[in-house]
């Protein structure tokens, strides 16, 4: 099968190491990894900040570029929400052809491994992993266990429980500066409860949540660290 | 005070920095929704078919709206049929009026109220002592918020940031109660000692209404503490308050309200006490009774076709204890009777998304969607907390970030070029929107990597 | 042409909503009452409204006013005039509604009721002669409800479906309480704070 891989603006920018992990995993599933310049950016962050003109410039360009894929494949639930949620309506037809066929990462593993494709893929990771739950994940793609069964195939790796799972770690895009006392007051519980399970490793979906947690362990000088889902999926698959 | 109203006279973040200093009230709020949360996840997954009903009841409730002239008309005439007289009131003002003149016609200068978040949101009970005419609540929350006099700060439970220990010194102090614990059945019982005579003695009462039937002309009230019944039953006025949206259409409609409303609010399988009547029973409850129907800006709610499902709220709460922000926020900074994930985007529609202060509540949300997956009745808070944030448009000093972004993303050739000068000098700043003190408030920001995604992809192929 | 306006206030919301509806168009909708899945009806009713801390106790008809006269204990007791004669007790008086300055006289009031629902444990009074106005059974401190158990129905829907027409209904799920402090129930308010509920089964 032939993917393209809808990297996001923010790890094309900033975490390039997660696009590449991303490619990784899927190649060592049996998928032919493409990735198309043209793509920017989903427009989320454009349509969350109030400017849906913006937003829906940039969804157009995004669902123009893959309506034409075979299937889309993202290491964000968040870009992937407002794809399907929002591509239809900021982009019509194309937008909506585009959403069809654009899955989160874990969401698109699940379904392959289910097929019975991918055997060959073994995963190693050591060390002691907390899972974060990012709310667009969750909630806009339903995403509950998916993503924490594929952390239990994976070796060497522990999954430990976090406390209220389902609680938004208060990032929010657009939210995280414009109300950043809110913001902040939701990340310090969240980040009490990370640290609490033990983890050396808080994993997830998505690279914007992570960041924010990082940037708020790093205030608190905590030992724990932040890794993209895909990197840790992608361990041994070199 | 003890009003409330609607209108913010802040905008959220800057009121929310005053109430999230407030170690006391975020405790008793934390603890309050945390306890709710579970149950009303219990209440839920005993009923098979949860997602059905709220899907009936969204269609319901937006078929009333489609109809909502009709319906009015309908329930008007049902209910001066059974002996009931129906007022119209265009705003608040209207309103407080409306119930001004039904006491001072009956020559009477006190009335008992049953908990009402509409008269809240007409700030009746300042208007009502400004004519010399006495409100007294009743509702245990409501009363703790007279007699502390403060603002409303949830819609159900109007006093939750104050917990049993505030509540037994508040009841110590103002209603001279011997109180030798804070056990909150020993502070429901003063309570009841407290307003017993009042209502025995009551000639005129005022309430909402949770919902009323334009087949029938029947109104209902829902209620835990049997204040409500005390209300309905003993004073021989009633006057009403209630927005044109609550009305629906069939008897049977009650089903979905019944089921759905005590589940979804205080997490029980029915509520104590349920009241409907018709108009006016001879012998049984008051002999005059006074539907007032309020618009007050939810003609203007309606206008807006992507966002009126807004009004299809059965003011649950449902929303805000699950809301991580209201949890951490509290009510009070959303300056609104309508506070939490409702209130964000039912105030700013109330009073016009032009307005300066409330047009900053759509912003009050992460957008992670717990609302959503709670409410009753199938309101997508998150998508349009993100329609009427386009609608409040964008401060000029975020404006022009925003364009220089969007100019940027809507080229990768561009984008790359952003990205190498982000990679030069701090900045992150064309990825975050908004000021960048804010994100440094409380995180460090990442290093930026020496080769950007597309850089590596192109080496590495 | 409508008549001359007497209100203008009625007229202006109601031009307002018929602007702001303008270009909608209503969608016609078909619904079906949810059912109720409950094998045991009577004793699901009997275990929920028990869970709510009313008093239940079920029995045949015959034992009645055994268990009435009971629960009543000593206090004075009013009792709704439609209720069946052999069920009231000798000593309580027949009373259809208790005015605001006998609110302390009375200990109890005796009630049938129109109908009661498995689903929440809920009974329902419409009010009619064997319960009484609505006074009756508000402001003694003690309602004692009699059920029979051809009266319960499984689920909120049936009941609501068999209640149309009914003007006024008071439904009672367990005895007074409050959830305002702290959003934890205590029992026990302004309405009853005791509530016994007799389920009667058919005599054989
Ligand atoms: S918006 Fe929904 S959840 Fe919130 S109060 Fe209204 S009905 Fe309840």
């Amino acid at each position: 099968m032939r993917v393209q891989l809808f990297v996001t603006c923010l790890n094309d920018a900033v975490f390039p190491k997660v696009g590449l992990a991303t490619a990784r995993v899927l190649e060592a599933v049996g998928c032919r990894v493409e990735f198309d310049e043209r793509q920017v950016c989903c427009g989320q962050m454009h349509l969350n900040s109030g400017d849906e003109a913006s937003g829906r410039d940039l969804a157009v360009r995004m669902a123009e570029v893959f309506a034409e894929a075979e299937a889309v494949v993202s290491p964000s639930g968040s870009c992937v929400a407002m794809a399907r949620h929002f591509w239809p309506k900021l982009a019509g037809d194309t937008g909506r052809i585009a959403a069809q066929k654009t899955f989160e990462l874990s969401e698109f593993l699940t379904h392959r491994l289910a097929q019975g494709l991918g055997r060959g893929w073994t995963p190693e990771f050591a060390g002691r992993v907390a899972w974060h739950s990012s709310c667009h994940g969750r909630r806009g793609l339903g995403l509950l266990d998916q993503p924490k069964a594929l952390l239990r195939q994976v070796r060497g790796l522990e999954l430990l429980e976090i406390e209220s799972e389902d609680q938004c770690c208060g990032f929010g895009g657009t939210f995280s500066v414009k109300n950043p006392d809110v913001s902040l007051a939701m990340m310090d519980d969240k980040l009490d409860a990370l640290e609490a399970t033990g983890a050396e490793w808080i994993t997830g979906t998505d690279s914007s949540c992570l960041m924010h947690l990082a940037g708020g362990l790093s205030r608190r000088g905590s030992r724990l660290k932040t890794i993209h889902l895909a990197e840790i999926l992608a361990g041994g698959a070199d | 005070m003890s009003g409330g109203g609607i209108t913010p006279s802040d905008r959220f973040e800057k009121a929310v920095k005053l109430t999230l200093a407030d170690g006391q009230m975020r405790a008793n709020l934390r603890h309050a929704t945390t306890t709710i949360r579970r149950k009303r996840q219990r209440a839920q997954d005993e009923v098979p078919d949860w997602q059905e009903l709220r899907d009936r009841a969204a269609r319901m409730k937006d078929d009333a709206h489609a109809r909502l002239p009709e319906l009015l008309i309908q329930l008007e005439e049902r209910v001066q049929d059974a002996g009931g007289r129906v007022h119209w009131a265009r705003d608040a003002a209207e309103a407080r009026e409306i119930v001004a003149a039904i006491a001072a016609g009956y020559g009477l200068n006190r009335v008992v109220k049953v908990k009402s978040m509409t008269t809240d949101e007409i700030e009746l009970n300042d208007f009502l002592a400004s004519r010399g005419i006495a409100a007294v609540e009743t509702d245990l929350a409501e009363l703790i918020c007279q007699l502390a006099g403060d603002r409303p700060s949830h819609i159900l439970v109007p006093a939750i940031h104050r917990n049993r220990r505030e509540i037994q010194e508040l009841f110590r102090r103002t209603l001279g109660a011997d109180l030798p614990t804070d056990n909150p059945a020993e502070l429901a019982e003063a309570a009841r000692l407290h307003l017993r005579r009042t209502f025995l003695a009551a000639e005129m009462a005022v309430s909402g209404a949770n919902f009323a039937v334009a087949e029938t002309g029947t109104v209902a009230v829902v209620e835990s503490e049997g204040n409500g019944r005390m209300c309905l039953t003993l004073p021989r006025v009633l006057a009403t308050v209630m927005g044109v949206e609550k009305v629906f259409p069939l008897w049977s409609d009650v089903e979905l309200m019944l089921r759905l409303l005590p589940r979804s609010s205080t997490a029980e399988r029915m509520n104590p006490y349920t009241s409907f009547w018709t108009g006016v029973r001879p012998g049984d409850g008051p002999q005059e009774f006074h539907l007032i129907l309020l618009d007050n800006g939810r003609s203007r709610v309606l206008a807006d076709p992507s966002t009126r499902e807004t009004l299809r709220c059965i003011r649950c709460s449902a929303c805000l204890n699950v809301c991580p922000v209201y949890e951490r926020a509290g009510g009070h900074a959303y300056g609104s009777v309508y506070p939490g994930p409702i209130g964000a985007i039912l105030t700013p529609q109330l009073l016009g998304m032009e307005h300066g202060e409330a047009n900053s509540l759509p912003g009050a949300s992460s957008l992670c969607g717990a609302c959503l997956e709670v409410c009753p009745v199938k309101i997508d808070i998150p998508r349009i907390l993100v329609e009427l944030r386009a609608k409040a448009g964008v401060k000029p000093a975020e404006s022009a970030g925003l364009k220089a972004a969007a100019w940027a993303m809507a080229s990768p050739r561009r984008f790359e070029a952003a990205i190498r000068w982000a990679r030069r000098g701090r900045g992150l700043a064309p990825l975050l929107p908004g000021p960048l003190s804010g994100w440094l408030q409380g995180r460090d920001l990442p290093e930026m990597p020496a080769r950007s995604f597309r850089e590596e992809w192109r080496r590495s192929r | 042409m409508e008549a001359e306006s007497v209100n203008p206030s009625r007229d202006a919301i109601l031009a307002r909503l018929r602007e702001a509806l303008e270009g909608s168009s209503p969608r016609p909708r078909q619904d079906e009452p949810g059912a109720w899945p409950t094998p045991d009806p009577v004793a699901e009713f009997a275990e929920k409204a028990a869970e709510y801390r009313a008093r239940v106790w079920r029995g045949c008809q015959a034992d009645a006013p055994a268990r009435l006269a009971e629960v009543i204990g000593a206090g004075r007791a009013a009792v709704a005039p439609g209720l069946d004669t052999h069920l009231i007790p000798p000593g309580a008086e027949v009373r259809s509604r208790i005015r605001p300055v006998e609110a302390e006289t009375y200990a109890a009031a005796v009630t049938g009721c129109r109908l009661a629902i498995a689903e929440t444990g809920t009974i329902v009074l419409d009010h009619g002669p064997d319960q009484g106005t609505r006074s009756l059974t508000l402001l003694p401190d003690h309602h004692i409800c009699l059920v029979r158990t051809d009266q319960i129905v499984a689920g909120v829907a049936e009941a609501v479906a068999a209640l149309k027409g009914a003007g006024l209904q008071t439904w009672i799920s367990g005895p007074s309480a409050t959830s305002d402090i702290e959003l934890i129930r205590v029992e026990g308010v302004h309405g009853p704070r005791r509530l016994d509920i007799l389920i009667l089964e058919p005599d054989a």
